[in-house]
C-alpha cells in the first residue's frame, strides 16, 4: 500500500517536473544565427553578436514577448542543427527556396536583396555564362548561389567555402576569377571596405526564382506551425509600428525589403 | 527505355527522399563525385608520403648521427610541425602566406602558391617528412651493433653500410610505424577540404550543402575512408609478411622435429 502511494507520487512528482521543464522550454526561444556575415551578422572582437539579423531576431522576440536566446552556427550545418533541435529558430538571410522548403518551413520574407557577382575593377569578363566558362568563381557553400552557379552556369569552375568571408579573402588574394553573393551583403562586407579596394559588383542583378526564391525568410522546424504564424505576425507588426524601418536605417540607406509579398 | 527506368526508380526515390533516415540516393546519383574526391585525396595523400619520404632520409641520417651543423636546425623543424596541427599550418601556407604583397608578386605566385592544391601538398609534406624522419632516426638508432661490425669486417665503407646494411634494415624496423603515418596522413588529408579543395570530405561537403542535409555526405565520406584504410593496413600487412618474414615465429610442420631455434 505504502509502495503504491509512493509510487503515485512519484509519478506525479515527475509529471509536475516534466511540466515545468517544458513551461521552460517555451519561456526561452533559442534562434540560430551565423555570425559571420557582416553587416547582417557578424561578431565584435569581445564576441558580442551584432548585425542587421541581431537587430530583426531580437525585435521580433520582443514583439512577441518571448525571452530569446541567439546560438551561434556555422552556415554548413544551420539546417542540420535546427532538425536537431540545438534551437528553433533560424534568422540568419536565409533565402525561402524550394528545395530548402523540403527539410523546413518558412516565415514570410523579412528582407529581399539581389545577388550580384563581384570581380576585379577593369576586368575583361563579364556575366554571361560565355564569358565565365572556365573562370574559378568563388562561392559559400549551401547556399542559394551554389544552386544558381550549377544551374546556370555549369561551364564556371566553382571554388567552395564554409564562410563568406574566406570568399573575399580569397578574392583579394587573386585566387578567384570572381564572386557571387547578396549585393548589399558584398557592399558592406568587402567593396565598402579597404580589402575590396580595386574590386567592383561585375553585371546586373542575378535572379533564378528557382534557387534565389522569393527573399530572406525564418525557417522552423516542419509541423511548428503556431511558432511560424507567431513569427509572421511580428514582422507584419514591426513592419507596421516603424521598428523595422529604424533598424533598416540603422544598417542601410534605402529600403531593404525590396518588392512588396507576392509581387 | 528512359521513362521505364523512372518508373522502377520512382519507389526507391520516394523512399530514400521520405522515410528512409539516409537520403542514399543523393550519394549513388553524385558519386561520381565521390570517386574523383576519392582521386584527390589519395594523390595528395601518396604524393605528399613520397616526397616527405625521400626528404625524411637524409634528414634522419642527419639527426641519428648527430651532424654538428644539420642536426640543430632539422631537429626544430621536426619539433615545428609534429608540435602544431596540420591544420594550422594549412592554414597558414594557404591563408597566411597569401596576406604578403612580396609572395603575391614572386615567380612562385602564380603557378605554385595561389593554387590550394599545391599548399596543400607541401603543408602535407613538411608535416609527414617530419614524423617520418623522427622515427626513422629512432630506427637508424636502434640497429644492433653486431650488424654494424660485421659490415666493418666485411670491409664496407661508411656510405656502403649505411646504403646496404642500416637503411634497409632501419626501413623493415620502421615499417609498422609507418603504416600508422599513413593511416594518420590519410585521414590528416581531410584538411585539404578546409582550403577549397573537392577531397572525399570535400565532395560530402558539397553534397550536404547542395541538397541541405545534415550527414548523408558525412556517411559517404566515412565509408569511402574505412574501404581505403582497409586496403592499405591489408598492404602493410603483406609487406610486414613479407619483410619481416626473419621475425616471424616458425611454424612447426608434423612429423619432423621442432627446428631449434637458440
Amino acid at each position: 500500500m505504502l509502495l503504491k502511494k509512493l509510487g503515485l507520487a512519484a509519478a506525479a512528482g515527475a509529471f509536475a517536473l516534466g511540466l515545468s521543464m517544458q513551461a521552460q522550454a517555451e519561456d526561452v526561444l533559442r534562434i540560430g544565427v551565423e555570425g559571420a556575415y557582416p553587416p547582417f551578422s557578424e561578431k565584435t572582437a569581445s564576441g558580442e553578436l551584432i548585425g542587421f539579423d541581431i537587430d530583426i531576431a531580437n525585435a521580433l522576440c520582443e514583439e512577441m514577448g518571448r525571452k530569446c536566446e541567439l546560438v551561434e552556427q556555422d552556415w554548413d550545418g544551420i539546417i542540420p542543427a535546427l532538425l536537431a533541435k540545438k534551437y528553433d529558430a533560424i534568422i540568419a538571410s536565409m533565402s525561402i527556396t524550394e528545395e530548402r522548403k523540403k527539410r523546413v518551413d518558412f516565415t514570410i520574407k523579412y528582407y529581399n536583396t539581389p545577388a550580384k557577382f563581384v570581380a576585379a575593377e577593369g576586368t575583361d569578363l563579364s556575366d554571361t555564362p560565355e564569358s565565365l566558362a572556365g573562370k574559378r568563381i568563388g562561392v559559400q557553400r549551401g547556399t542559394i548561389h551554389q544552386c544558381y552557379m550549377e544551374k546556370m552556369f555549369p561551364n564556371a569552375e566553382l571554388v567552395l567555402y564554409g564562410t563568406q568571408e574566406e570568399v573575399f579573402q580569397d578574392l583579394g588574394a587573386g585566387r578567384l576569377d570572381a564572386q557571387i553573393s547578396d549585393s548589399i551583403q558584398a557592399l558592406e562586407g568587402f567593396l565598402n571596405t579597404d580589402a575590396g579596394k580595386g574590386y567592383a559588383f561585375l553585371g546586373g542583378d542575378q535572379f533564378d526564382l528557382e534557387c534565389h526564391g522569393e527573399g530572406a525568410g525564418i525557417a522552423v522546424r516542419k509541423g511548428e506551425d503556431k511558432l511560424r504564424a507567431a513569427f509572421n505576425d511580428a514582422i507584419k507588426a514591426i513592419r507596421a509600428n516603424g521598428t523595422y524601418a529604424k533598424i533598416n536605417a540603422k544598417y542601410f540607406d534605402f529600403d531593404i525589403y525590396g518588392a512588396p509579398a507576392g509581387s | 527505355m528512359a521513362e521505364e527506368t523512372r518508373s522502377i526508380m520512382d519507389p526507391i526515390r520516394a523512399f530514400s527522399e521520405g522515410a528512409s533516415p539516409l537520403d542514399f540516393m543523393a550519394v549513388l546519383d553524385n558519386f561520381d563525385r565521390f570517386l574523383m574526391g576519392a582521386w584527390v585525396t589519395l594523390e595528395l595523400t601518396f604524393l605528399a608520403l613520397l616526397l616527405g619520404g625521400m626528404l625524411s632520409i637524409p634528414l634522419a641520417i642527419a639527426r641519428a648521427y648527430r651532424h654538428p651543423v644539420l642536426n640543430g636546425p632539422i631537429w626544430c623543424y621536426t619539433y615545428f610541425f609534429r608540435g602544431t596541427p596540420l591544420l594550422v599550418q594549412t592554414y597558414l601556407i594557404y591563408y597566411g602566406l597569401a596576406q604578403f604583397d612580396f609572395i603575391r608578386e614572386s615567380m612562385l605566385w602564380k603557378p605554385i602558391l595561389s593554387q590550394a592544391w599545391w599548399c596543400a601538398l607541401i603543408a602535407f609534406t613538411l608535416n609527414t617528412a617530419a614524423y617520418t624522419t623522427e622515427f626513422l632516426r629512432g630506427a637508424i638508432e636502434a640497429t644492433p651493433h653486431g650488424e654494424v661490425e660485421a659490415a666493418k669486417a666485411a670491409g664496407m665503407s661508411y656510405w656502403t653500410r649505411i646504403r646496404r646494411v642500416i637503411l634497409p634494415n632501419s626501413f623493415r624496423r620502421a615499417l609498422p610505424a609507418y603504416s600508422n603515418e599513413v593511416i594518420f596522413m590519410l585521414h590528416g588529408s581531410v584538411v585539404a577540404s578546409t582550403i577549397t579543395l573537392q577531397d572525399i570530405l570535400g565532395v560530402g561537403r558539397w553534397l550536404n550543402g547542395r541538397y541541405y542535409l545534415a550527414y548523408e555526405g558525412f556517411v559517404a565520406a566515412m565509408i569511402l575512408y574505412m574501404i581505403l584504410v582497409f586496403g592499405i593496413s591489408r598492404i602493410f600487412k603483406w609487406w610486414e609478411h613479407k619483410w619481416l618474414a626473419h621475425l616471424r615465429p616458425r611454424v612447426e610442420s608434423k612429423g619432423e622435429p621442432a627446428a631449434v631455434v637458440q
